[in-house]
């Protein structure tokens, strides 16, 4: 236990988390491609066509784990954000401003893949659907939390800034959802469902699971490595970033 | 010196904000003749159909009194932070919480009172039933404030940065979206006759809430953008 606070006191030092990210973060990548390879050919290859869908129903294997994310990455940012606005550490900050476009990223794609799954299965490209109409604000949102922390000259200040942006849209996120709900149910009747009445099929199922795992550590790869860079950046002036850029190009 | 009490204080921000509002009272009239004009631009888009126009009237009017306040925010800080008066309530004995509750009362007095008034005459223009007039406007008197406390938290977070009115509107916008869903649907099931209580209590429970968290989160948005 004392050394597991240790250790994550050690977390909270810009140097020593740089190092340890740069550690881990080859391990992420090689997990979260060896997950992906798997997955994606569990559910591009193995994985029969559906029964309604066809083919067309592959698009699920990006689709959900990147739906998912998006809502993850939030929270991940959130807590963060919470805990930069409270108790003032940098590396609160730089992880919940460094999520902060990765879980944009995840949106978009949520958008982008559910339009072109929704052109064969709906006809149409976009409809007023509360998922996907919840998914473009939550977009938005991400938007506003990015725009906040460039808009400030003094990176720390917009970090915190944006940082308490975030923890407002996290209290209001629940509401935009349900309140678009609302507001669908009483224009539109019965919306389409994601999912069937009938459970998803096992052989479909676990590449999903594996997709969703592997959507995780590239989360996890891609923070690392954001984290790393504005890290440096942000320590510019600092003796320890001084010694390691001076390290890297002396050894490659 | 003494300080002064938190009521004293408190009217005494107020006074001052309405007195400055009233000093430029042509810069108050912009939302107005903003929303006027934005209104009037509906019909010459969509049409002269009264069927279509009436259909939409109330979306377009809560639509409409949004932007016209999102216009104004700008200006909360603006004039105090550059004459130094906002480092100045910063440091008052008196919470700075209270003082953002005088700031906010002016702001919806000054901005949203007259977008009220003419609000209805833009939703009779547009043709709504005056069955769903008193709802549009109760709609607005809820919403209004919500938008105003809303507003006022980001308008603070965004105080130190350069310029932050189109900033403004990405951070207000998304989070606006339950305030007209609500708001608009309330009209809405006014103008087919179905009860429009449900989505106004939502707003008036919104509201309470917001009236007790948002000075304080102003407080602290305000502290963040500022750096003290």
């Amino acid at each position: 236990m004392n050394a597991f606070k240790l250790w994550y006191h050690k977390l909270g030092s810009p140097p020593y988390f740089y190092v340890f990210a740069g550690y881990i973060q080859p391990w992420l990548w090689t997990i979260a491609l060896l997950l992906a390879a798997v997955g994606l050919y569990g559910g591009l290859v193995l994985a029969p066509p559906d029964a309604l869908q066809g083919d067309a129903f592959r698009i699920i294997f990006v689709h959900v784990p990147a739906a998912w994310m998006s809502l993850f990455v939030y929270g991940v940012m959130a807590v963060s954000a919470f805990v930069a606005v409270i108790w003032r550490p940098k590396m609160a900050e730089v992880l919940a401003m460094e999520s902060a476009p990765i879980g944009a990223a995840f949106t978009l794609i949520a958008l982008i893949t559910g339009s072109l799954w929704g052109k064969p299965m709906w006809g149409t490209y976009w409809t007023w659907d509360a998922r996907l109409t919840s998914e473009l604000v939550l977009f938005f949102i991400y938007l506003g939390i990015i725009g906040l922390y460039h808009a400030f000259d003094d990176p720390r200040q917009g970090a915190r800034a944006a940082s308490f942006l975030a923890m407002i849209g996290a209290v209001n996120l629940p509401i935009v959802h349900y309140s678009v709900v609302w507001w669908n149910t009483l224009h539109q009747g019965t919306t389409v469902h994601y999912f069937g009445p009938s459970s998803i099929a096992p052989s479909m199922l676990w590449p999903l699971l594996l997709m969703t795992i592997a959507a995780k550590f590239y989360y996890g790869a891609s923070l690392m490595g954001r984290s790393r860079v504005a890290l440096l950046s942000l320590e510019r002036g600092k003796d320890w970033v001084a010694d390691e850029v001076r390290g890297d190009t002396a050894h490659g | 010196m003494s300080a002064a009490s938190l009521g004293g204080a408190f009217r005494t921000m107020l006074v001052r904000d309405l007195l400055l509002a009233w000093r430029r009272r042509g810069d108050a009239m912009l939302p107005v003749l903003y929303a006027i004009i934005v209104a009037t631009l509906f019909p010459f888009a969509l049409g002269p159909e009264h069927a279509l126009l009436a259909r939409i009237a109330g979306g377009v009017v809560l639509v409409t009194v949004l932007l016209a306040m999102l216009l104004a925010l700008d200006n909360v800080f603006r004039g105090d932070l550059d004459d130094g008066a906002l480092e100045q309530m910063l440091l008052a004995p008196q919470p700075l919480s209270l003082l953002l509750a005088a700031r906010m009362l002016a702001y919806w007095l000054v901005t949203a009172l007259p977008l009220l008034l003419v609000a209805p005459v833009l939703a009779y223009m547009l043709g709504l039933e005056p069955a769903a007039q008193p709802v549009l406007l109760l709609a607005l008197l809820l919403a209004t404030p919500l938008l105003a406390l809303l507003g006022i938290v980001l308008t603070a977070l965004t105080a130190g940065t350069r310029r932050s009115g189109m900033l403004l509107s990405l951070m207000l916008l998304p989070l606006a979206v339950p305030i007209v869903i609500f708001a608009a649907g309330a009209v809405g099931a006014a103008q087919q006759g179905l009860p429009w209580v449900a989505p106004l209590a939502w707003l008036a429970a919104a509201l309470a809430l917001a009236l007790v968290l948002a000075p304080l989160a102003c407080a602290t948005a305000l502290r963040i953008a500022l750096d003290t």
